[in-house]
């Protein structure tokens, strides 16, 4: 396979993830979604890597993973306080805020 | 030279060179940062906020200093830590203005006599749980550090000179005001939903930032500016991968500013966020986000300028207009202020536009004077209050202008000044970026940037005679002058007023910076 391959697969991926983030409806999901968008721009990163013959795309994505995991501790504390005060996680139940 | 030779030669990787003399500014807050932590983790109850606030102030002041002293010291321009981060002129300017500004954040954030912050952000609002927390006086004092950790990432915004740095920053920066937005004391449940939806487009934004990044790495095989501009210059490189990575960057800078149409986040967020926290977004964040956009298009994609101008102009348009109209609806202040922002954001992409040393230095002249005036213009609102907390519906500000006409006239002249009243800071901003957009061709925009100030100075104006020209209601709210927020209030003032009569000392230094430009 060539890397082309690679790259379109990433695309797809992230493709996926963002339209998972718009059409689903529990925040949960929808964060996972972000995650699989992040999770291919590594795959592109490290693909890219490879074209070029360099490794910091590499090293890239090793950042990018610590970056998410950190993100993920965040969300699942907003997501949590939010379940627990509404019992509800759905991003269509938060509608206070508008107009 | 291929990957697995490289890999070959790991024994002999150097250890990276660190001027950490250069980088102190930023250094200082997040060591303070953490050193907020441990204070948080062992010092006892009585003490904690206390020793949090004093942490906080020397740390910023202290870093506020370091950066004054780098930038008399020498005319520094050049990059710092292995090329990831630049010093220069503009970037310590923006720098400088982002702590200035947060030191003005933090007297709000401090103020204890109307607390703002939740006591345990873990009870539930409305439990009993939360009621015992209360009457027994626990405060957290986890909002300074948070704070801390915030700034330092808007330090490095601006300053990353390449973009993985920049997406590391731009995490730091948002990741704990994603928190912060939900630490209200009152209105927890908006509070809580400004925070998830911050959260979630958010993250979905700096998604798109990250890609973009990704396929600008494909194209130039770097993520430093300088090599993109480079490998632009050479014009070598796949343009497909070029153009979407520069589309997808744009996204997620442009998401960070509350340009439209990636501005939905903004009015909700703005609104149910606890009130100083919105005034440290609105000023800090803001500015940050301006100087990354700045350094991004003026140093990596200078030479792209014929691509992304014409995608740019439509974005200040609708930034523009959009932002003033939807304004005109709005019936809660701190919602209504959002949209100013969004419509703001606007007049400085202009800016941006314009692509040149003037343009630079009259953005920087006018993030300065709108921070300022919208943090005045914050605290203002968290000093009128009724037994709910804030009274942010307009119409409870109905006769403000008899009950307590010093409030009332400072806010009104914070609206003069959004407005771009002559005598205003506003003013002197609004005509140093239109000017520099007329010079670089731009002069459409500016028409439609004079004529959305016009529809914006109707809402603006409206603010107005309902604090002065309506009766005042008989259970209408009273205003709570806190010592602290006070002074935030007159030093808001103070500079909307010097920036606007006396600007040219502010305009020589923004210029002085712009003329060094950004470092490669």
């Amino acid at each position: 396979m060539s890397p082309g391959h690679y790259i379109a697969l990433s695309a797809i991926l992230f493709t996926i993830g963002g339209l998972g983030v718009l059409v689903r409806r529990n925040a949960i999901v929808v964060f996972m979604c972000v995650e699989l968008m992040l999770n291919a721009t590594n795959l592109a990163f490290v693909t890219f890597a490879r074209m070029h013959g360099r490794l910091d795309g590499q090293i890239i994505a090793f950042f990018v993973m610590v970056v998410a995991a950190a993100e993920v501790v965040v969300g699942l504390a907003i997501i949590m306080t939010i379940f627990r005060t509404r019992r509800s996680s759905s991003v269509d139940d938060a509608n206070l805020l508008k107009y | 030279m291929t990957a697995s030779t490289l890999l070959a030669q790991g024994a002999d990787i150097p250890a990276p060179h660190i001027e950490y003399d250069q980088l102190g500014p930023t250094l200082l807050v997040f060591g303070a940062a953490l050193v907020g932590v441990l204070v948080e983790a062992f010092a006892g109850r009585a003490a904690r906020f206390g020793a949090q606030v004093t942490l906080t102030a020397l740390g910023l002041v202290g870093a506020l200093g370091w950066t004054i002293w780098l930038a008399a010291d020498s005319k520094p321009h050049h990059v710092a830590a292995e090329g990831a981060i630049g010093v220069d002129g503009p970037t310590l300017f923006l720098q400088g203005t982002i702590l200035i500004l947060a030191i003005l954040s933090l007297m709000l954030i401090a103020e204890r006599r109307n607390a703002h912050f939740t006591a345990q952000a873990s009870a539930l609002p409305g439990t009993e749980a939360e009621q015992e927390t209360t009457a027994a006086g626990i405060v957290q004092t986890e909002v300074f550090p948070l704070m801390l950790f915030a700034v330092g990432g808007m330090l490095m915004f601006p300053a990353s000179n390449d973009l993985l740095t920049m997406f590391v920053a731009l995490e730091v920066m948002s990741l704990p005001l994603y928190l912060l937005c939900g630490l209200a004391r009152r209105r927890r449940l908006l509070s809580q939903e400004a925070a998830v939806k911050y959260f979630l487009l958010g993250a979905f934004s700096s998604a798109f930032f990250l890609y973009g990044t990704a396929l600008l790495y494909g194209y130039a095989g770097s993520v430093r500016l300088g090599d993109i501009a480079a490998q632009l210059d050479k014009d070598a490189g796949s343009e497909t991968l070029l153009l979407a990575g520069v589309a997808l960057l744009s996204v997620g800078l442009l998401f960070k500013l509350g340009a439209v149409p990636f501005h939905m986040w903004k009015p909700d967020v703005y609104q149910g966020a606890p009130t100083p926290i919105t005034a440290l977004m609105a000023s800090c964040t803001l500015v940050a986000a301006f100087g990354a956009m700045l350094r991004v298009y003026y140093v990596g994609l200078e030479h792209l300028k014929w691509d992304w101008r014409p995608a740019m102009w439509g974005v200040a348009i609708l930034t523009m207009v959009a932002g003033a109209i939807i304004a005109i609806t709005q019936t809660d202040l701190k919602r209504m202020l959002a949209y100013s922002s969004i419509a703001h954001a606007g007049f400085l992409l202009t800016g941006v536009i314009a692509t040149s040393t003037d343009g630079l230095s009259s953005t920087l002249f006018y993030l300065v004077a709108y921070g300022f005036t919208t943090i005045g213009a914050f605290a203002v609102i968290t000093m009128v209050r009724d037994t709910g907390g804030e009274a942010a519906h307009l119409s409870r500000w109905a006769g403000l202008g008899k009950r307590s006409p010093v409030v009332a006239g400072a806010f009104a002249f914070f609206l003069l000044a959004f407005a771009g009243i002559p005598l205003t800071s506003g003013f002197t901003g609004k005509f140093a970026v239109f000017k520099a957009a007329v010079e670089a061709g731009a002069t459409p925009l500016v028409v439609v940037g004079v004529l959305s100030s016009a529809i914006a100075a109707f809402f603006y104006v409206r603010v107005i005679v309902v604090m002065f020209f309506s009766e005042p209601e008989a259970d209408g709210p009273t205003v709570v002058a806190a010592p602290v927020t006070a002074a935030a209030v007159a030093l808001g003032l103070a500079a909307t007023v010097v920036l606007g009569v006396l600007p040219q000392p502010v305009l020589d230094l923004a210029g002085h910076a712009a003329t060094q430009m950004f470092v490669r």
